[in-house]
């Protein structure tokens, strides 16, 4: 068997310190009934050797992303990932560890954890940043119950161009508490309307729920209403895309309670969309209420520096039932990773690429409007994501797109509907050439 | 101690470098919505970032370099083959939004450990995209909710175990339900006495964990299962003890409506520090439509997404869960097979309950004849040295082990609870053993010795206390640069 130790002497001399004859004893806690007379239904082992060549078989069955042109966003991004960030994540001193309980043997990780939450809460500009969650989703559905535990309302309101996702997501979470949720519908612009947030206010409203960039790419700007929200005594809860931060205004500064966001792009593959990296900031007001693992730099006996988990007494290991959330496993090795990657960057590297990122999409947006029948589909700013109104069915234009080996977008009428049907998201990132400008435009053309 | 990454800074290193970099020119965008000055990240070499997470690193304790004996973490060896699946470009460049036909292999990755899991707990389907466990036990409750809103019943009681995980109960308020526990026996089983009057028309669902935390299989769980059944409520498995029933046993067939697993526990995909894990969640058919979307299905010889499914509790992750660890699991199942799994609950079981034999005259185990595969020993006698379960733990580090899990579960005094797993040598454990006995030795002649520990770890004992009441979470904004 592999990974097993014990020869069958072994097993013969434990078996018989105990005074007993076989395994089978072992199970005699569990009553005959329930003891299974057959074999598992999942059939016999693989050797090494074949359960790669397997793997491989069903690898050959897809057709990465990273392998095409691709113009795929909606939370996930395709960046360089730089090889040291593979290399430190698989040292298994890392990923073989547990969670930081003992923290003399894990120094490691607490410190690592420490380094992870400076960043997040310097990207932010907000003091506090926890030690990760699942994933942007459930990090925005649990900022909106950590809004309504902390002013004890019932009701959020949420921009409708949050990424549709998301919105499940926070959907899902939200009303099993009969908590209640008010949309803030979309302009023309491709924002949120003031008016209609200002009229949604009430003093039942929890928080307001928005991100900027939004799903559309257009950047939303919480600080024209940030000051209606804190009048009604509701908190601002903002979802952004890491990197936009390279550039633009950080949640902190607008005076946002609560940021979260997708760290995916911060040095991970796509993987299919998981692990992801669920990131959480907010004001030191909430810290009480905020869920998930904190780590604070203390002093050994010795007088030391080292690290240690803290505010525990938020967490449910220790108050069960009272905790702020359930969340107990997050995703720290995707931190560790997305650490990593920010050190390599540091704070030039990371705002060029920013920069980057910025100046190429708009370079490929201009581009694809001066073809006949191409248009943005909203005129508010953008960062490195925008719409495009085709004159056909996206759909046809992603299908045609793939048979040349590029992933032109996603169709948005796969969550918006008929309305959508000619809408095109498109996502550049640092990996997208002059060249794959071209090649997208001609068939556009085409089409 | 080291240095954190932004004292190492210094202005100008740079760790990687970008191939278009001077083709980003100033961003034309209104002035309001730009940041005054980029993020203060380090400035470091590539080099340098090296030398200082390898530095980092040694400074953990973890499964490759010796025993990590927590109980209920099943802290089992990670096989390496499994790191190498999940690396492999035609899984990990995949993106969410690729078209259907672009997928299938990963399609078919989830499908079949969807059935393999199935198979091997005894249910009728499973849904993969909880990211944990803790996520599995929400979306459990969630169908619960849904199943009685189904029925319009309304129940909103759900019983835990009183040595259940402490994400049970926090599951169950996250859905607006509230827990009630239910204490265990002088046998460490459920008190049957008390969950019988427990039992009420407002019991939503009752939970247990099987073995449950003591290392104990509840011999009576048919019994218990009928009665919660008889009275109309539905039964959850926390399956984080799991690897003791492998190939022998399957919670499906004691009569358990759902269960979660925990992938990062019984199928070796590796902890990271604290996360990503997965927690799928399994359904008996009855349930199966409320499970969260999207699904899986197989149509013909394809797969494809169904989103479709008005009865579902909705979606609860962003995509589908957390992918990459599906597929080091499902490399775990296809390395072992059935016999293969057999033999580690055997191992699991036979390292435990060898390893309480061997520690059971100096840290007495109040419950249970046989352990599973865990067992929960008591450190209360050397309270009369002044020696608490705490020092014990801390001194055990001082030899190279991790410490096992201490105070918990509550119903065992100064709990000792260790879990060695089916991956450690006899050898291994008989080091452990002699080692424990000397710490036992210590504890009785130089008290003081055990209440300093640890002395060889990289840090000592640290000031918690402090970092509870004024929180250091962040470095500096203007630490001294290099």
């Amino acid at each position: 068997m592999p990974y097993l130790y014990h020869t069958d002497e072994d097993r013969r001399s434990m078996l018989q310190a105990m005074g007993l004859t076989s395994e089978e004893e072992l199970f005699d806690g569990i009553p005959s009934k329930y003891r299974m007379n057959e074999t598992l239904p999942i059939g016999p082992g693989f050797s090494e050797f074949e359960t790669i060549r397997h793997f491989e078989a069903l690898a050959g069955r897809n057709s990465a992303a990273g392998d095409m042109v691709s113009f795929l966003g909606g939370g996930i991004y395709d960046h360089v990932v730089p090889s040291a960030v593979n290399h430190l994540s698989a040292r298994s001193e890392f990923y073989t560890a547990y969670t930081p309980y003992q923290a003399e043997v894990s120094q490691g990780t607490l410190q690592v954890i420490f380094e992870y939450q400076t960043m997040i809460s310097r990207l932010t500009g907000l003091p506090v940043a926890n030690a990760s969650m699942y994933d942007a989703a459930t990090a925005l559905a649990e900022s909106a119950l950590m809004a309504a535990k902390a002013t004890g309302r019932s009701r959020l309101l949420f921009s409708e161009n949050i990424n549709p996702r998301y919105q499940q997501v926070l959907t899902t979470y939200v009303t099993q508490q009969e908590l209640e949720l008010t949309p803030l519908p979309a302009t023309a612009d491709g924002g949120i309307d003031d008016a209609v947030l200002r009229k949604s206010l009430g003093d039942d409203v929890a928080g307001v729920v928005v991100q900027t960039p939004n799903y559309f790419g257009v950047l939303e700007s919480p600080w024209r209403y940030r000051d209606a929200i804190r009048e009604a005594g509701a908190l601002l809860v903002v979802a952004v895309d890491p990197l936009s931060l390279a550039l633009f205004q950080p949640p902190g500064e607008y005076g946002a309670d609560i940021a979260v966001g997708e760290g995916q792009g911060l040095g991970n593959h796509p993987n299919f969309g998981g692990p992801l990296l669920g990131f959480m900031a907010c004001d030191q007001k909430y810290i009480r209420s905020l869920p998930g693992r904190l780590v604070s730099e203390t002093r050994d006996i010795d007088g030391k520096r080292a690290y240690t988990l803290t505010l525990q007494t938020r967490e449910q290991h220790i108050r069960r039932g009272k905790a702020t959330s359930n969340i107990c496993t997050n995703q720290g090795l995707v931190a560790l990773r997305s650490t990593i990657y920010m050190a390599l960057l540091g704070e030039t590297g990371f705002h060029q690429l920013g920069g980057i990122c910025h100046a190429k999409a708009h370079r490929l947006a201009s581009m694809i409007t001066s073809c006949a029948g191409y248009s943005l589909r909203y005129p508010g700013p953008f960062f490195r994501e925008f719409v495009v109104r085709c004159p056909v069915d996206a759909q046809l234009i992603v299908d045609d797109a793939r048979a040349s080996g590029i992933l032109a977008g996603i169709p948005l009428a796969k969550y918006f509907g008929d309305d959508s049907r000619n809408d095109l998201l498109i996502a550049v990132t640092e990996k997208r050439t002059e060249d794959d400008f071209n090649r997208l435009c001609d068939l556009l053309r085409k089409t | 101690m080291s240095k954190t990454l932004f004292e190492m800074s210094r202005k100008g290193r740079r760790g990687f470098r970008f191939a278009d970099e001077p083709a980003a020119g100033p961003v034309d965008v209104a002035r309001e919505y730009l940041r005054k000055a980029p993020p203060r990240l380090p400035e470091v070499s590539e080099p340098g970032v090296v030398r200082h997470f390898t530095e980092l690193s040694v400074r953990n304790h973890h499964i490759d370099k010796n025993l990590y004996p927590l109980g209920s973490c099943t802290m089992k060896y990670n096989p390496k083959v499994n790191e190498d699946v999940a690396s492999m470009k035609g899984f990990a460049g995949l993106h969410p939004e690729q078209m259907g036909t672009d997928v299938q292999g990963a399609l078919e990755v989830i499908y079949t450990l969807e059935k393999q899991l199935c198979g091997i707990v005894g249910m009728d389907a499973f849904s993969l995209n909880t990211a944990a466990g803790a996520h599995g036990e929400l979306v459990g409750m969630m169908i619960a909710k849904k199943y009685f809103q189904d029925r319009g019943e309304s129940r909103s009681k759900v019983l835990v175990a009183d040595s259940a995980h402490g994400t049970n109960p926090a599951s169950v308020q996250m859905v607006g339900y509230h827990d009630q526990a239910v204490p265990s026996a002088k046998d460490g089983e459920v008190d049957m006495d008390v969950l019988n009057s427990s039992l009420d028309k407002d019991t939503a669902v009752l939970m247990l964990t099987v073995p449950n935390t003591l290392g104990i299989f509840e011999s009576r769980i048919g019994e218990i299962l009928e009665l919660a059944h008889a009275r109309g409520a539905l039964c959850y498995m926390d399956g984080a003890n799991l690897n003791a029933l492998l190939g022998w046993a399957r919670p499906g067939d004691f009569g358990f409506d759902m269960m979660h697993v925990n992938l990062h526990k019984t199928f070796s995909t590796p902890h990271g520090g604290g996360g990503p894990g997965s927690g799928p969640i399994g359904v008996k058919e009855s349930l199966a439509r409320f499970l969260p979307v999207p699904r899986v299905r197989k149509v013909g010889k394809r797969f494809r997404f169904d989103d479709d499914n008005p009865d579902s509790v909705g979606a609860i992750h962003s995509f589908y869960g957390n992918f990459g660890i599906y597929l080091r699991a499902l490399c775990y199942i296809v390395r072992h097979g059935a016999e293969g799994l057999r033999r580690v609950a055997a191992t699991a079981n036979l390292n435990a309950n060898y390893l309480a034999s061997e520690l059971a005259e100096l840290f007495p185990i109040p419950y249970g004849k046989r352990c599973m595969h865990e067992f929960v020993a008591s450190g209360e006698s050397f309270r009369a040295h002044g020696v608490r379960t705490l020092d014990i733990a801390k001194r055990l580090l001082d030899f190279g082990y991790h410490a096992p899990t201490i105070y918990f579960p509550m119903v065992v005094r100064e709990a000792i609870m260790i879990e060695p797993t089916e991956t450690e040598s006899k050898e291994t454990l008989d080091h452990f053993v002699t080692v424990m006995k000397q710490i036992a030795r210590e504890a009785v002649e130089d008290p003081d010795l055990l209440k300093g520990a640890p002395y060889n770890t990289p840090v000592r004992r640290l000031d918690e206390a402090t970092a509870n009441r004024k929180p250091i979470l962040a470095a500096p904004l203007n630490c001294p640069e290099a």
